[in-house]
C-alpha cells in the first residue's frame, strides 16, 4: 500500500502542502494532473528522490520518509525510460539482482522469466540505443519489476508511444499487476488511459490530491465519464 | 452555350491573397550558398593551419630532422615530454572527473527572491558557488609565466619545504609535471563539468531506487556514459600539456638532459640562433601530437559508435 499523509515539498517556488491519500494493497491507482501540477515532483518524493518537509510516507505498512531510496523498495520507471546507455538489455532486467549480490544462476532465471513474460527475449543482447518507445518501456518494466518490489511507480510512461503500442502496453500493465499483485501508483495526464488501467483514480489539482470523477452517492445514476468500466473501475478513497 | 457555362468549377473562385510565396528554388540555392559560405569561414582556418605547418616544413629539411632524432638531448626531451604529459593528464582526470560530477550535481540554485537578511544563507551559498566557478577559472586565465611564479613562490615557504625535503621539485622533473597538471587540470575540470551536465540525472535516480547507493549509481551508470568526455578530457589536458612552456620555464628551469621538454628545446635552440633545428623538433611535436591524439580517440571512442 501507498500511504501519504499530510506531504509538504517545497521545490524552488513551487510547492505542494499538505497531500494525504491512501492506495489500498493490490490496488491500481492513477494519479491526474495538468502539467506542471506537481505529479512528478510526488512521485519523485515517494522514490526518495525529493526531499519531503513535513508529513510521512508509507509503503507496505512501512514508514519510509526518512529512508534512502535503495531501502524503500519500489519498482520507477520514468517516462523517458531512464535506460542505462552502456548496459545491455539483459543486465539492465538483472541490474537490481546484481546489486543485491543474487547468485548468477538465480539472475539468469528471473531474467528470462521477466524476457519471456514482457517480450523481450530477442533484445536480451541490445543496448538500448535504436530500441522501439515501447521496447524501452519495457525494458525500464522489467527492470523495475525485477527484484519483486512491493509498490510500482510509473511516471508517463506511456505518453511518447503510438496509438497501437500504447493499447499493448495497457493490457500488460494491467495484466503484470494482476499476477503480481503489485500495488501501482502511474501518473498520466491522459483520461483514456485512466480509464482503462484504474482501479481508483486520484486528481492533482491546486496542490492537493483528490479522489477524481463524481462523488460516490451519485456514482451509479451519472453518466460514467468514459462508459460502464469507468463507472466499474473508480472507486474512492475511503480513508 | 456549352455546357460548362451552367457548372461553373468551384476551382474558379478567386484564390485567397496569401502574400509573397516562397519560391522551393530559390531557397536551395541560398541552403547552398549558406552551407558554401560555412565552408569558406572554415576553409580559412584550415589554410591558417596548414600554411604553419608548410611554413615549417619549408624551414628544414630531411637532414635537419634526422640530426635533431639522432640527437640525445633531443630525444631525452621527447621522452620527457611524453611521460610527463601523460602522467599529467592521469593526474588531472583523477582530480577532474570527482570535481566534474560534484559541480554538476551540487548546484546552488539563484535564490528567486531578491536579497533580504532572511534569504541571505541561500545567497551566500549562490555566491560561494560563483567564487568557486571563478577561482576554478584562474589557471586558465593567468599568464602561464605567473603561474609558474606562484608555483616557485609556493614551493619556498615552510609547506613546499616540507615537500622538497621529502622530493626535491623545483627545478627538478616534478616540477615539469606539477606546472602542467596545474593548467590541463582546469580544463579537464571543466570538460567533465559540461560532460556530465550534459548526462541526464534520471538514469541515477533509477539506479538509486534500484538499490544502489551513490557511489554504485556513479561508478555503474554515470561514469560509462561519461566515457566521451572522458576522451575529449584526456586529449585537452595531454594536449595542453604538451604545449606548455611558460610555467616550466620559470618553475623547472631549461636545464639540458634534465628538465627539458620539447617546447624548452624549440625554446634553447631558437634562443642560439638554430632555427632549422627548432622548426625540426617543432615538427615532431606536431607528428607526436597527431599520433597520440589520433590514437586514444580510436580507442577511447571505440564501441561508442562515433568513430
Amino acid at each position: 500500500m501507498i500511504a501519504l499523509s499530510g506531504v509538504t515539498i517545497h521545490q524552488g517556488a513551487f510547492s505542494l502542502c499538505d497531500v494525504s491519500f491512501d492506495v489500498a494493497e493490490g490496488q491500481y491507482a492513477v494519479l491526474m494532473g495538468r502539467t506542471g501540477s506537481g505529479k512528478t515532483t510526488l512521485l519523485e518524493a515517494i522514490c526518495g528522490l525529493r526531499r519531503v518537509a513535513q508529513g510521512s510516507i508509507r509503503l507496505m505498512g512501512r514508514d519510509v520518509t526518512r529512508l534512502r531510496p535503495a531501502a524503500r523498495g519500489v519498482g520507477y520507471v520514468p517516462q523517458d525510460g531512464g535506460m542505462f546507455s552502456r548496459l545491455t538489455v539483459r543486465e539492465h532486467l538483472g541490474f537490481a539482482l546484481a546489486i543485491r549480490r543474487w547468485p548468477r544462476h538465480a539472475i539468469q532465471r528471473r531474467v528470462d522469466e521477466l524476457a519471456e513474460r514482457l517480450g523481450l527475449e530477442h533484445l536480451l543482447d541490445r543496448r538500448p540505443y535504436g530500441l522501439s518507445g515501447g521496447e524501452v518501456q519495457r525494458v525500464a518494466l522489467g527492470r523495475a519489476l525485477a527484484m519483486r518490489p512491493g509498490v510500482l511507480l510509473l511516471d508517463e510512461p506511456l505518453s511518447a508511444l503510438d496509438e497501437d503500442t500504447r493499447a499493448e502496453m495497457h493490457d500488460l500493465l494491467r495484466a503484470v499487476q494482476h499476477e503480481t499483485r503489485v500495488t501501482v501508483l502511474h501518473v498520466t495526464h491522459n483520461r483514456s488511459e485512466a480509464c482503462r488501467l484504474a482501479d481508483l483514480v486520484l486528481e492533482l489539482r491546486d496542490g492537493q490530491v483528490q479522489p477524481s470523477g463524481t462523488p460516490p452517492g451519485r456514482c451509479a445514476n451519472a453518466e460514467p465519464p468514459c462508459g460502464d468500466s469507468f463507472a466499474r473501475k473508480v472507486r474512492y478513497h475511503e480513508g | 452555350m456549352s455546357p460548362e457555362a451552367h457548372s461553373p468549377r468551384p476551382a474558379q473562385a478567386p484564390a485567397p491573397d496569401l502574400g509573397p510565396q516562397l519560391g522551393a528554388r530559390d531557397s536551395r540555392l541560398f541552403d547552398a550558398l549558406f552551407v558554401g559560405r560555412l565552408a569558406t569561414v572554415l576553409g580559412v582556418y584550415l589554410a591558417l593551419i596548414a600554411g604553419l605547418l608548410v611554413a615549417l616544413g619549408s624551414f628544414t629539411s630531411p637532414s635537419d630532422l634526422a640530426r635533431a632524432t639522432q640527437s640525445e638531448e633531443i630525444r631525452y626531451a621527447f621522452w620527457l615530454s611524453l611521460e610527463t604529459c601523460t602522467l599529467a593528464t592521469i593526474l588531472s582526470l583523477w582530480i577532474a572527473v570527482p570535481s566534474g560530477y560534484l559541480l554538476s550535481r551540487f548546484q546552488v540554485p539563484r535564490p528567486r527572491r531578491r536579497w533580504s537578511w532572511r534569504d541571505g544563507g541561500s545567497w551566500l551559498a549562490y555566491f560561494l558557488q560563483n567564487l568557486l566557478d571563478a577561482l576554478l577559472d584562474i589557471p586558465i586565465v593567468l599568464p602561464p609565466l605567473v603561474i609558474g611564479l606562484a608555483l616557485l613562490i609556493l614551493f619556498q615557504t615552510s609547506l613546499g619545504k616540507a615537500v622538497e625535503r621529502v622530493h626535491p621539485v623545483t627545478f627538478d622533473v616534478p616540477a615539469v609535471i606539477l606546472a602542467q597538471f596545474t593548467v590541463a587540470c582546469a580544463f579537464a575540470v571543466r570538460t567533465m563539468r559540461v560532460t556530465f551536465d550534459q548526462i541526464s540525472p534520471r538514469s541515477e535516480q533509477v539506479a538509486l531506487t534500484l538499490g544502489c547507493s551513490r557511489r554504485q549509481a556513479f561508478w555503474l551508470v554515470v561514469f560509462p556514459e561519461a566515457r566521451r568526455g572522458l576522451v575529449t578530457a584526456a586529449t585537452l589536458s595531454w594536449a595542453r600539456s604538451l604545449g606548455e612552456f611558460g610555467p616550466i620555464l620559470v618553475f623547472a628551469g631549461a636545464t639540458r638532459m634534465r628538465t627539458e621538454v620539447l617546447p624548452t628545446t624549440v625554446f634553447l635552440e631558437l634562443s642560439v640562433g638554430n632555427i632549422e633545428a627548432a622548426a625540426a623538433v617543432s615538427l615532431i611535436m606536431v607528428a607526436a601530437a597527431l599520433a597520440v591524439l589520433l590514437l586514444t580517440r580510436a580507442f577511447g571512442l571505440r564501441g561508442t559508435g562515433l568513430i
